[in-house]
C-alpha cells in the first residue's frame, strides 16, 4: 500500500492537520507519514477518523493531542502530554516520553517503548497507558480510572491521591503517594495485565512479576482526622 | 423625697452600655466557636462579603456645556461586543457586554444550566460551562456557548471542544485565585460522577494547576494546540482570577489568548473555605486598569483585528456596574452570583425554608450541601423541580436586558454613541481609595493617589 508522504520542511503544521481532520474515507487505507518533525508541537492533534500516521522523529508538546479512533506511531521521542486527554485509538511512542504523557487520556491505548518523565498517566480517566521503561515522580497523581502498567521503576510520590485507576509495576517504586496501596493482584486484574503487555509488544514478559497498587480510598471523604495527608 | 432618691442614685456606681469588641465581632467569635467545635475550615460558596472598595464609588460626570449628551430614546448608543476576532474563523457576535460567567453542571442544577442559556440567547449573549463538562441541555439552549478548560479536565473532550462557540482555558477565579475546585459529596450524584469520572458520593476536589502544562511559554504551546484541534475556528478566552492582573494579562496576551476573563474577588464560587475567599486575590475594581495597561502596553487594546478584549467579572450588579467598567476599559462583563439572583437564588418568598437552614434570604451560602431551597444550587430531584427553566430564563432575560438599557441611559448622558466610547474620563472617585484603585480623579479634585499630586 502506498503512503501519502508530508514533510515539514516545507509544509506548514496547520495545513497538515487540516488534512488530517478531514474525512479520511478519500485515504483509501493508505498510511500517512509525517517526515522531518524536528520536536514540532501539537503534531497530529484532534485526529477523529480511522487514520494510520507514522511521525519519522522526534515531536514536541501534545502530539497526538485529544487522539480519537487513529492509530499515531512516533518513531522517536515525544514532548510533554503525548496523546493528552486521548478518547480512543492507539499511540505508539518508540523512543522516550516526557512529562504528563497520556494526561487525562479518557480511553485508547498509549505505549511508549523508554521512559516517561514526571506525572506519567495524572489525571487518568479511563485509558489504557504501557511503559516500557521507568515513569518520574508523581506518576498516576489524581489517576481516576485505567490501567497504568509500568515494566520499569516508578519515582517519588506514585499514584498520589488516586482513585480507582490501577498501576501494575514490575520495577520498585521509590514511594507511594498519600492513599496510593499496594494492592493483592485478583484473576481479573491479572487478565487486563496480562491482555496489555500482550498488546504493547511485551507478550513474553510474566504478569506474576508485577505488584499492583491503588486507592486506599481513605480521602474519598474529607475528616479531619486525615488532615496531616492532605 | 426627692433629693434623697436623687442622692441615691448618684452615688451608685453607673454602669457603661455593653460593648462589642470591632475586632472580635459577633462573625467572628461565631466562627471562633464553629471552628472550635468541628475541627474544619468553614467551607461555602459566594464571594467576598466584605465591604470593598467597588463600582459605588465611583460617579459618571455626564454631559454639560464642554460636552453633548444623546437623546434618551431617539439616538443610537451601540451595545455589540465583537469577541475574539484576533485569529479565529468565527468570533463571537454579541447584543449586548452582559456574558454569564462560568458555573459547572454539578454545582448548579440540570434546570438551573438550563435556564441560563433560555436567558441568555434571550438576551444575546452567551453562557459558560464549568469544572465537569458540557451537558448537551446546555449546548441546546444556549446560542452561543464558552466551553471551559479546566485544570480537572473532567467531562473534557474534542468532541464537545468542536461544538463550543469558545473556548476559556481557567487558570484561576476571583473567588480563589490560586484553589482548585470543590464539589462535595453531596452533590456527586450518578449522573454527576458519571460526567466527572469519579465514584459516586465523594469529596471531589479538584487540582489548582494543569496537568500538562505549567507557566506561560507551556500555556503558548497548550492555545496552539486547542487551535490545532479545532481548526483556529474558535475565540480562545484565558481566565484569571485577579491577583497581579498587568503581569498575567500580558503574559495570557503573549501565550495566544483572544480574550482575557479578569475575575475579582467578589465573584463567586460554588465552595470553597471561608479564609480563601475573604483574603486572596483584589477586589475588581483595582484590577481593571492594570490589565488595560498591559493590552496597551502591547499594542492590543482596541487596536482594529488585532485586539484582545477584556472581559470583567466579580460584583457586576446593574447598568452603572456595566457602564463603569467598560469606561474603566473593559468589552464585557460576565455575572454568576446576580445572574442566580436573577433565577431565584435567595429568594425572600423562601425565608421559612432558609429559616430552617439556619440562615436568612439574601445570606444563604452553603451551596455545597445541596439542600438550596430554589432549586439552583442543588443535584436534589425534588428541589430542582421548583425552579422552571422556561420562567426563570425568563427573568435572566429581563434582568440583562435592564442592565443594558441603564448602561445606555449612562452613556448617552455622557455623550457616548457605543458603550465602548465610555472612557475612565467619564468618572470621578468618591474615595480615596477609590481613586486611587480607578485612577480616576477624586470627585471635585484633580487629584488621582499615585498619580497626580495633591
Amino acid at each position: 500500500m502506498e503512503t501519502l508522504k508530508f514533510d515539514l520542511d516545507t509544509r506548514p503544521l496547520r495545513e497538515v492537520n487540516q488534512f488530517l481532520h478531514a474525512d479520511a474515507s478519500g485515504l483509501n487505507g493508505q498510511k500517512v507519514v509525517i517526515e522531518n518533525p524536528n520536536g514540532a508541537h501539537n503534531i497530529a492533534v484532534g485526529l477523529k477518523a480511522d487514520l494510520d500516521v507514522t511521525i519519522k522523529g522526534h515531536a514536541g508538546y501534545y502530539a497526538a493531542g485529544m487522539n480519537q479512533i487513529a492509530k499515531v506511531t512516533i518513531e522517536g521521542s515525544a514532548g510533554s502530554g503525548v496523546a493528552e486527554n486521548m478518547m480512543s485509538g492507539h499511540v505508539h511512542v518508540k523512543g522516550f516520553a516526557s512529562n504528563a504523557a497520556g494526561a487525562t487520556a479518557n480511553g485508547g491505548l498509549l505505549v511508549i517503548d523508554g521512559d516517561a518523565g514526571l506525572r506519567c498517566a495524572i489525571s487518568l480517566k479511563g485509558a489504557d497507558i504501557v511503559v516500557g521503561g521507568s515513569v518520574g515522580s508523581f506518576s498516576a497523581f489524581m489517576a481516576q480510572a485505567g490501567n497504568f502498567v509500568i515494566l520499569g521503576d516508578a519515582g517519588e510520590g506514585l499514584g498520589d491521591s488516586i482513585y480507582e485507576a490501577k498501576i501494575f509495576v514490575r520495577g520498585k517504586v521509590k514511594s507511594l503517594g498519600a492513599d496510593c496501596e499496594e494492592k493483592t493482584m485478583n484473576a481479573e486484574d491479572k487478565q487486563i495485565l496480562a491482555d496489555l503487555l500482550k498488546r504493547s509488544g511485551h507478550a513474553d514478559v510474566n504478569p506474576d512479576s508485577f505488584k499492583q497498587y491503588g486507592s486506599a480510598r481513605t480521602l474519598y471523604n474529607f475528616h479531619i482526622d486525615n488532615a496531616g495527608a492532605y | 423625697m426627692s433629693d434623697d432618691k436623687s442622692k441615691n442614685t448618684i452615688h451608685e456606681i453607673p454602669q457603661t452600655k455593653p460593648r462589642q469588641s470591632a475586632t472580635f465581632d459577633e462573625y467572628t467569635n461565631s466562627e471562633i466557636r464553629r471552628a472550635a467545635a468541628t475541627g474544619i475550615y468553614d467551607i461555602r460558596g459566594g464571594g467576598s462579603k466584605r465591604k470593598l472598595p467597588h463600582f459605588d464609588d465611583l460617579l459618571f460626570l455626564g454631559a454639560s456645556v464642554s460636552r453633548y449628551p444623546l437623546e434618551g430614546y431617539r439616538e443610537k448608543c451601540g451595545t455589540d461586543v465583537v469577541l475574539g476576532a484576533r485569529f479565529a474563523k468565527k468570533p463571537i457576535h454579541l447584543k449586548t457586554p452582559v456574558t454569564i460567567a462560568g458555573m459547572s453542571f454539578g454545582s448548579l442544577s440540570a434546570p438551573a444550566k438550563e435556564a441560563l442559556g433560555r436567558g441568555a440567547t434571550a438576551a444575546g449573549t452567551s453562557t459558560t460551562t464549568g469544572d465537569g463538562g458540557m451537558t448537551p441541555e446546555e449546548r441546546g439552549h444556549s446560542t452561543t456557548l464558552v466551553y471551559q478548560y479546566l485544570p480537572s479536565r473532567y467531562g473534557m473532550n474534542p468532541d464537545d471542544l468542536r461544538k463550543a462557540d469558545a473556548i476559556e482555558v481557567v487558570i484561576g477565579q476571583g473567588a480563589k485565585p490560586g484553589g482548585g475546585g470543590m464539589l462535595l459529596g453531596q452533590k456527586i450524584t450518578k449522573r454527576v460522577a458519571k460526567m466527572r469520572c469519579l465514584p459516586e458520593g465523594i469529596d471531589q476536589r479538584s487540582s489548582c494547576r494543569h496537568p500538562d502544562w505549567t507557566g506561560p511559554d507551556d500555556l503558548e504551546i497548550k492555545i496552539a494546540e486547542i487551535r490545532e484541534i479545532t481548526d483556529w475556528e474558535k475565540p480562545i478566552y484565558v481566565k484569571i482570577g485577579a491577583t497581579r492582573p498587568y503581569f498575567d494579562v500580558a503574559l495570557a496576551v503573549k501565550a495566544g489568548a483572544d480574550v482575557v476573563v479578569l475575575d475579582g474577588m467578589q465573584g463567586g464560587t460554588a465552595a470553597t473555605q471561608e479564609v480563601f475567599i475573604e483574603h486572596v486575590g483584589l477586589p475588581i475594581l483595582s484590577a481593571i486598569r492594570p490589565a488595560v495597561k498591559a493590552l496597551q502596553d502591547l499594542g492590543v487594546y482596541r487596536h482594529g483585528k488585532n485586539s484582545v478584549q477584556l472581559i470583567v467579572s466579580g460584583g457586576i450588579r446593574n447598568g452603572a456596574d456595566v457602564a463603569k467598567a467598560i469606561a474603566l476599559g473593559a468589552d464585557a462583563v460576565a455575572i454568576g452570583t446576580a445572574a442566580l439572583i436573577a433565577l431565584g437564588d435567595n429568594d425572600p418568598h423562601l425565608e421559612a425554608e432558609y429559616q430552617k437552614l439556619g440562615t436568612t434570604a439574601g445570606a444563604y451560602d452553603d451551596w455545597h450541601e445541596g439542600k438550596d431551597p430554589a432549586g439552583i444550587t442543588t443535584q436534589d430531584p425534588e428541589l430542582m423541580k421548583r425552579i422552571d427553566p422556561v420562567k426563570a430564563g425568563h427573568r435572566l432575560a429581563n434582568y440583562i436586558s435592564v442592565m443594558t438599557m441603564e448602561a445606555q441611559v449612562v452613556a448617552r448622558a455622557c455623550g457616548k454613541s457605543h458603550l465602548h466610547n465610555l472612557e475612565p474620563e467619564d468618572l470621578v472617585a468618591l474615595t480615596i481609595e477609590a481613586s486611587a484603585m480607578a485612577q480616576v480623579p477624586l470627585a471635585g479634585t484633580s487629584w488621582i493617589p499615585g498619580v497626580t499630586k495633591f
